[in-house]
């Protein structure tokens, strides 16, 4: 069991990291051995921010270890020989803990698959974002213990989605942790909650035409499924509504991207989803509570059914 | 209870050597004596006033805590209770086998009301997941939609949406009935085994599935049927309680029940360890 929650404001900003953390804490009982934040904040779209880590925070059966800071430190250094390497210029850096870093870099290339892999070419090195507006943050604890550790209060934008982890199907440990990044197409985020009976058939295929997967987590799959219809050329929702045919087992996830917000649910409608809608404002959870956390008066919501598809655009 | 003791009686069966003992212990009268208080205790149970009525802001409690004051309530005679703040939080108001008037000023989460025996409860808002679980007695009328697993399981009462409702609407339920004014998702009815389900809009796919025995009636599409449901024949009977229990149930009064489609278990899967192993898998 785990519990995800979405946001998205049509014609304003808001403080989206306090939001989601209220929501996200509010599922709290759902799963806490990790949280993490998709946070579309509020920025000039000039330079790429990408988030990264160069070590695993290491909880319950992960196969990961933890290791020296020194080692992160010579992991560093390497990852700004190579973002100089390829003409990129880092414009702001900032270490938020010893494994964990945040920078702000101008980069021409569209295509960040290659700069990417550059960077991950690095052990022990994970990009968990790049993007224009989006900002994944995730670590174990639940989620006032993540939104603490990394400031997230500050972060200002107009969407958000996010996950409070129960590790059922892999350990527990950074890499594990939701959201997954929609790699590597800037700013594209997938949330979900359910178990994927098909990952490894599926897994198997998509490493094949070249989809990179960075952990064991049978969630990761939407992430790298959706990219794949992108880079086919399908639009967000037709990636969607492939995905109700093509993963097998039970699931309602959420994927946002640069300027909209998206769910979907399983043709069995297994797994729960609560949605609130207005003209301005689209929240959305596992659970009614998470919603109350940023509106406590009484409003009208609902299930969306098996097999819906729904998405929003700023 | 009773004891078993070997006795020089001789029934039939007994001079047939089939056994030897007989059933002693105490009687019906002994179980229902008026002298002994304790039979005549049903835990939970309190004698009420409907018109001594008492508000509860919630806000600030925990679901135990606020079931406990209910039960509090109760004892001090109160019949008429209105919850005020519910704010979707879950399993509230779980539990009452007492007859009572019950309001909710807003919105429940996951398994409100469950278990219940003998209650009247008006929820202004919505309800979660698996609402009125297990429900025995009473009338449960939910304003706005409903959650997944509506129902589930219940064995009598009314269970009213006037909204709509998730999937797996009545899956196991064994009696009762419940009412669904809007729409209703995939695998309603599942596995129901008695009862009655009314939903007067659309219905998913896997309409239902495996059911024992029962009735569904739906007023608009069905997605699909599932396996071992199949069309009934709509009788004048049957308008004539689907008027009724939709009056009652505030809902659907001018709707025309004629157009109502009926559902009924073909029975094949209830006879499933009669059937050869071919014909086992026609069924399915």
């Amino acid at each position: 069991m785990c519990g995800i929650a979405g946001l998205i404001y049509k014609d304003k900003s808001v403080n989206i990291g306090t939001q989601l953390q209220g929501m996200l804490q509010a599922l709290k009982h759902r799963g806490e051995d990790s949280t993490g934040y998709a946070l579309y904040g509020d920025t000039d779209g000039k330079n790429f921010i990408m988030r990264f880590k160069v070590g695993e925070n290491v909880g319950e059966g992960s196969s990961s270890v933890m290791e020296e800071t020194s080692v992160y430190d010579e992991r560093i250094k390497i990852v700004k020989a190579h973002i100089l390497g390829m003409g990129a210029k880092i414009i702001k850096e900032e270490r938020i803990l010893p494994y964990s870093l945040r920078y702000e870099v101008s980069y021409d290339e569209k295509d960040l698959r290659e700069f990417s892999r550059k960077i991950e070419s690095v052990p022990g090195v994970e990009i968990l974002s790049m993007g224009k507006s989006l900002e994944v943050i995730k670590d174990l604890g639940n989620a006032k213990d993540v939104c603490d550790r990394y400031n997230l209060d500050k972060i200002v934008g107009t969407h958000a989605i996010g996950h409070a982890r129960m590790a059922t199907e892999s350990g527990v440990d950074i890499k594990s942790a939701h959201p997954f990044w929609g790699y590597p197409f800037s700013d594209v985020s997938v949330v979900h909650n359910g178990q994927l009976t098909n990952y490894w058939n599926n897994r198997r295929l998509l490493e094949n035409e070249g989809m990179r997967f960075m952990s064991e987590c049978d969630s990761e799959l939407i992430a790298v499924y959706l990219a794949k219809k992108l880079r086919d050329g399908a639009t967000l929702e037709e990636g969607m509504k492939a995905s109700l045919t093509g993963l097998d087992g039970v699931f309602t996830y959420f994927v946002a991207t640069k300027d909209s917000l998206g769910m979907a649910k399983d043709t069995m409608a297994a797994k729960p989803l609560v949605l609130y809608e207005s003209d301005n404002l689209i929240a959305m959870g596992s659970e009614e509570i998470a919603i109350r956390a940023i509106l406590p008066q009484e409003i009208d919501t609902y299930d969306p059914y098996d097999g819906e598809v729904k998405v929003w655009q700023i | 209870m009773a004891n078993l003791k070997t006795t020089d009686k001789k029934s039939k069966s007994q001079s047939m050597g089939m056994h030897s003992e007989v059933l002693t212990g105490r009687t019906q009268q002994k179980f229902f004596n008026p002298s002994e208080a304790e039979n005549f205790y049903y835990f939970g149970t309190y004698d009420v006033d409907f018109n001594k009525r008492t508000d509860l802001d919630v806000k600030e409690m925990t679901a135990p805590e606020a079931n406990k004051e209910i039960d509090n309530l109760m004892s001090q005679g109160y019949g008429t209770i209105v919850i005020k703040n519910p704010q979707g939080k879950h399993s509230l108001g779980v539990g009452i086998l007492n007859k009572l008037n019950l309001i909710f000023e807003g919105s429940l989460g996951y398994f409100g009301m469950g278990s219940c025996d003998g209650p009247t409860v008006r929820i202004n808002g919505r309800v979660g997941w698996s609402c009125a679980e297990n429900l025995m007695a009473g009338k449960i009328v939910i304003e706005k939609n409903a959650g997944s697993c509506f129902g589930a399981a219940i064995r009598g009462g009314d269970l009213i949406c006037k909204g709509s409702v998730g999937a797996r609407t009545g899956i196991d339920m064994k009696g009762g009935t419940i009412i669904v004014g809007g729409d209703a998702g995939a695998f309603t009815g599942f596995m129901m085994q008695r009862g009655r389900i009314i939903i007067l809009g659309d219905v998913g796919i896997n309409l239902g599935d495996s059911m024992y025995d029962g009735t569904i009636f739906i007023g608009g599409k069905i997605g699909s049927f599932g396996s071992d449901a199949v069309p009934g024949d709509l009788t004048t009977s049957d308008q004539d309680w689907l008027k009724r229990k939709l009056k009652v149930a505030e809902i659907g009064e001018k709707f025309d029940v004629s157009k109502i489609t009926k559902i009924v278990s073909g029975k094949k899967l209830w006879n499933y360890d009669n059937l050869e192993p071919t014909e086992k898998k026609g069924a399915i």
